[in-house]
């Protein structure tokens, strides 16, 4: 008898029904939602005049369009106060519960899920957002789908899906100081190229990722899309059951008890068998940067940029070339030291606490440099509460920086917070495409270690050297 | 739905990979509550300059016009947003063909009566070499018997669709109208799940 991988095993479980010769009938507990991906899905229910399935199932917030200064005001530009009023007035017709602008629980929607223990071990869960794959960090099944699939699981709490294939990516060994999660996924991507995860779900598994907190495993679940991967996945233990206890909603006393029994079940069977299989030594993992316009274009740190002349697939070279070509780098070309004038720390994938304990770890009695502006964005009202409450920010401000209001902000510049055509910009964000950050924005994706060290030094810097 | 059966048509080529969909449908255009219009802004960075006028793309030029989008390989990678399928449906292509497709996507596209085809990197490279020779060059889609022909060479090939996605798209089936169909089963399956 072979084995059951982890996905396996929660999938099976998920499916109400198979149409012959077709898709699942795959059923979804949570369903997550914002206002830039569900007008149009309340639109349609609307014409159809049908409710909500299952309101209890459906949770809301205001992140996309924010404004990350001065919340407590009307939002200044007309489109996003109307998208953002839409969303109040969406929920409040069809009974969902929104924890929107001033809310205490607001935030971006995969920050707000885990740390309100909405998100769970074995469940299933979507939002119209491709960064969905984040709370596969706690052992879920967790991806991002389009509008018309937000219809369908208002309409019905199901969707129909095609059953993926399975990888498991593992990481073993101890990481090098100065190496955080980031630079993994990082690693990773840069191995198996932006589209090498296509078709499959990812197991991150091996002792390098087992002794990350669930901050950490957040970031690497988070970017499995950047593969092309529909989602990522990492077993629940211990580390993952205190991170769940007391959560504002997750199980309290016997009843949680019994959750983390079922849970204890929820591993890949030693005779599993993945569709594809990948392992690394965690050792062999730097502090990484990209230089391209997609994630799988990095690099590490104090390596230089490839040269178009080892590409061999011409198509391969001449996108290759068009990136260089937007981010006005050359090919061969040394990035340390490279002057950076803007800085992002924040977005779902590095918006936690534990990203800016890092940050105020690296800038301790250090300054900013004159020449950076810095968008310093918590992740969630909760996560801001916090940096407060550990004196972050008294950190962060005599370092010269200020702390921003909670929301998605820099990382796809629907609000204000753009960095400025030709400029470059180190992120702790998830997409380095053109244009993501502002037209013409030149985004370095990397960690929140190398983003603060490179704030500090104005330019392009290998935080080992500062820790 | 709008049905989809096959279709002759020039087409238009945009030889870039990984063309994720903030090149497709840029963020700061989502901000529109309803499904209509976000054709005009398709590849709005790569048609215009940041002052509106026009940049050196295969959108602006003349030469190029068709209901077939012929890109190269990872089409569609990045954000979820289906705003990505409406832009390319609402600019009025019909097909989209790469040789390899980002999951979500695909799926957008096909909940939106805009056919996705996966073909060959070879036959891709014969679309683009036909189509830069000859402007003009007719491609027939014909979903029914799942094949694509560069019409000229009379060069063709047959692409895979999930079955039931080809009856939704013949028939302009949507999946809403499939799941509350089984409505009660959905529920059955809940009541079961709270009891074991």
């Amino acid at each position: 008898m072979s084995g059951k991988t982890l996905f396996d095993k929660i999938w099976d479980k998920h499916v109400v029904t198979t149409i012959p010769d077709g898709p699942e009938v795959f059923y979804i507990d949570i369903h997550y939602i914002h206002e830039v991906t569900s007008p149009q899905a309340f639109e349609g229910l609307r014409k159809r005049g049908i409710p909500v399935f299952n309101t209890k199932q459906v949770v809301a917030t205001a992140d996309h369009n924010v404004p990350t200064e001065n919340q407590h005001l009307p939002i200044q530009n007309d489109l996003s106060r109307k998208q953002v009023d839409q969303l109040i007035s969406n929920c409040a017709e069809f009974g969902v519960e929104l924890y929107g602008l001033n809310h205490p629980y607001q935030g971006i929607v995969h920050v707000i899920g885990p740390e309100l223990g909405i998100t769970r071990p074995g469940m299933t869960m979507v939002c119209g957002d491709s960064h969905t794959s984040t709370h596969g960090a706690f052992g879920c099944i967790a991806f991002g789908i389009g509008t018309s699939e937000v219809e369908q699981v208002l309409a019905t709490q199901c969707l129909l899906q095609n059953k993926p294939m399975r990888m498991r990516i593992n990481i073993d060994g101890d990481l090098k100081k100065g190496v955080h999660s980031k630079d993994i996924i990082l690693y990773c991507i840069a191995k198996l190229t932006a589209g090498g995860g296509t078709g499959y779900f990812i197991e991150f598994a091996g002792s390098a990722i087992t002794s990350l907190s669930m901050e950490a495993r957040m970031t690497i679940c988070n970017m499995s899309i950047e593969m092309g991967a529909r989602g990522g996945l990492i077993a629940p233990d211990e580390t993952t059951f205190n991170y769940v206890n007391g959560k504002k909603f997750a199980p309290k006393g016997t009843e949680f008890d019994a959750a983390v029994a079922e849970w204890k079940e929820l591993y890949s069977d030693a005779e599993a068998v993945f569709d594809a299989e990948y392992t690394y030594d965690a050792a062999d993992i730097a502090p990484m940067i990209t230089y391209g316009t997609n994630p799988g274009m990095g690099i590490k740190i104090n390596e230089n940029v490839p040269s178009a002349s080892d590409i061999d697939d011409v198509k391969e070279r001449e996108s290759f070339n068009k990136a260089l070509e937007y981010m006005g780098l050359e090919s061969g070309q040394k990035l340390l030291g490279k002057a950076i004038n803007y800085v992002f720390v924040g977005s779902c994938t590095n918006a936690r606490i534990e990203d800016f304990r890092i940050v105020a770890e690296v800038v301790k009695g250090r300054q900013k440099a004159a020449n950076v502006k810095a968008y310093i964005v918590p992740g969630s009202k909760q996560v801001e509460k916090q940096i407060y409450a550990e004196g972050i920010d008294k950190v962060l401000e005599a370092a010269g920086f200020e702390i921003r209001q909670p929301g998605c902000s820099a990382c796809l510049a629907m609000n204000d917070d753009k960095v400025p055509a030709g400029e470059y910009c180190v992120s702790t964000s998830n997409r380095n495409f053109e244009g993501r950050q502002g037209p013409g924005a030149r985004t370095l994706l990397a960690s929140p270690a190398t983003a603060a060290a490179t704030a500090i030094n104005g330019y392009l810097t290998d935080v080992r050297e500062l820790i | 739905m709008e049905k989809f059966q096959s279709l002759i048509s020039t087409a238009v080529p945009v030889s870039v990979e990984n063309i994720d969909t903030d090149q497709i449908i840029p963020a700061r255009f989502l901000k529109a509550t309803t499904r209509d219009g976000f054709g005009e802004n398709l590849f709005r960075d790569w048609r215009y300059n940041g002052d509106n006028t026009p940049k050196d793309f295969v959108l602006n030029d003349a030469k190029y016009s068709g209901k077939i989008l012929v890109a190269g390989k990872n089409f569609g990678c990045g954000s979820s947003r289906e705003h990505a399928a409406w832009a390319i449906h609402d600019y009025g292509f019909k097909v989209v063909v790469s040789s390899f497709f980002a999951d979500i996507f695909k799926n957008n596209a096909l909940n939106n009566g805009l056919l996705p085809i996966t073909v060959s990197a070879m036959f891709l490279q014969k679309m683009f070499n036909a189509i830069e020779a000859d402007p003009k060059s007719e491609i027939k889609v014909d979903l029914e018997n799942q094949f694509i022909q560069i019409t000229a060479s009379g060069e063709s090939e047959n692409f895979e669709i999930n079955a039931y996605k080809k009856v939704c798209m013949i028939n302009g089936f949507d999946n809403i109208d499939y799941l509350l169909s089984i409505k009660d089963k959905i529920k059955e399956y809940e009541q079961k799940r709270v009891l074991a």
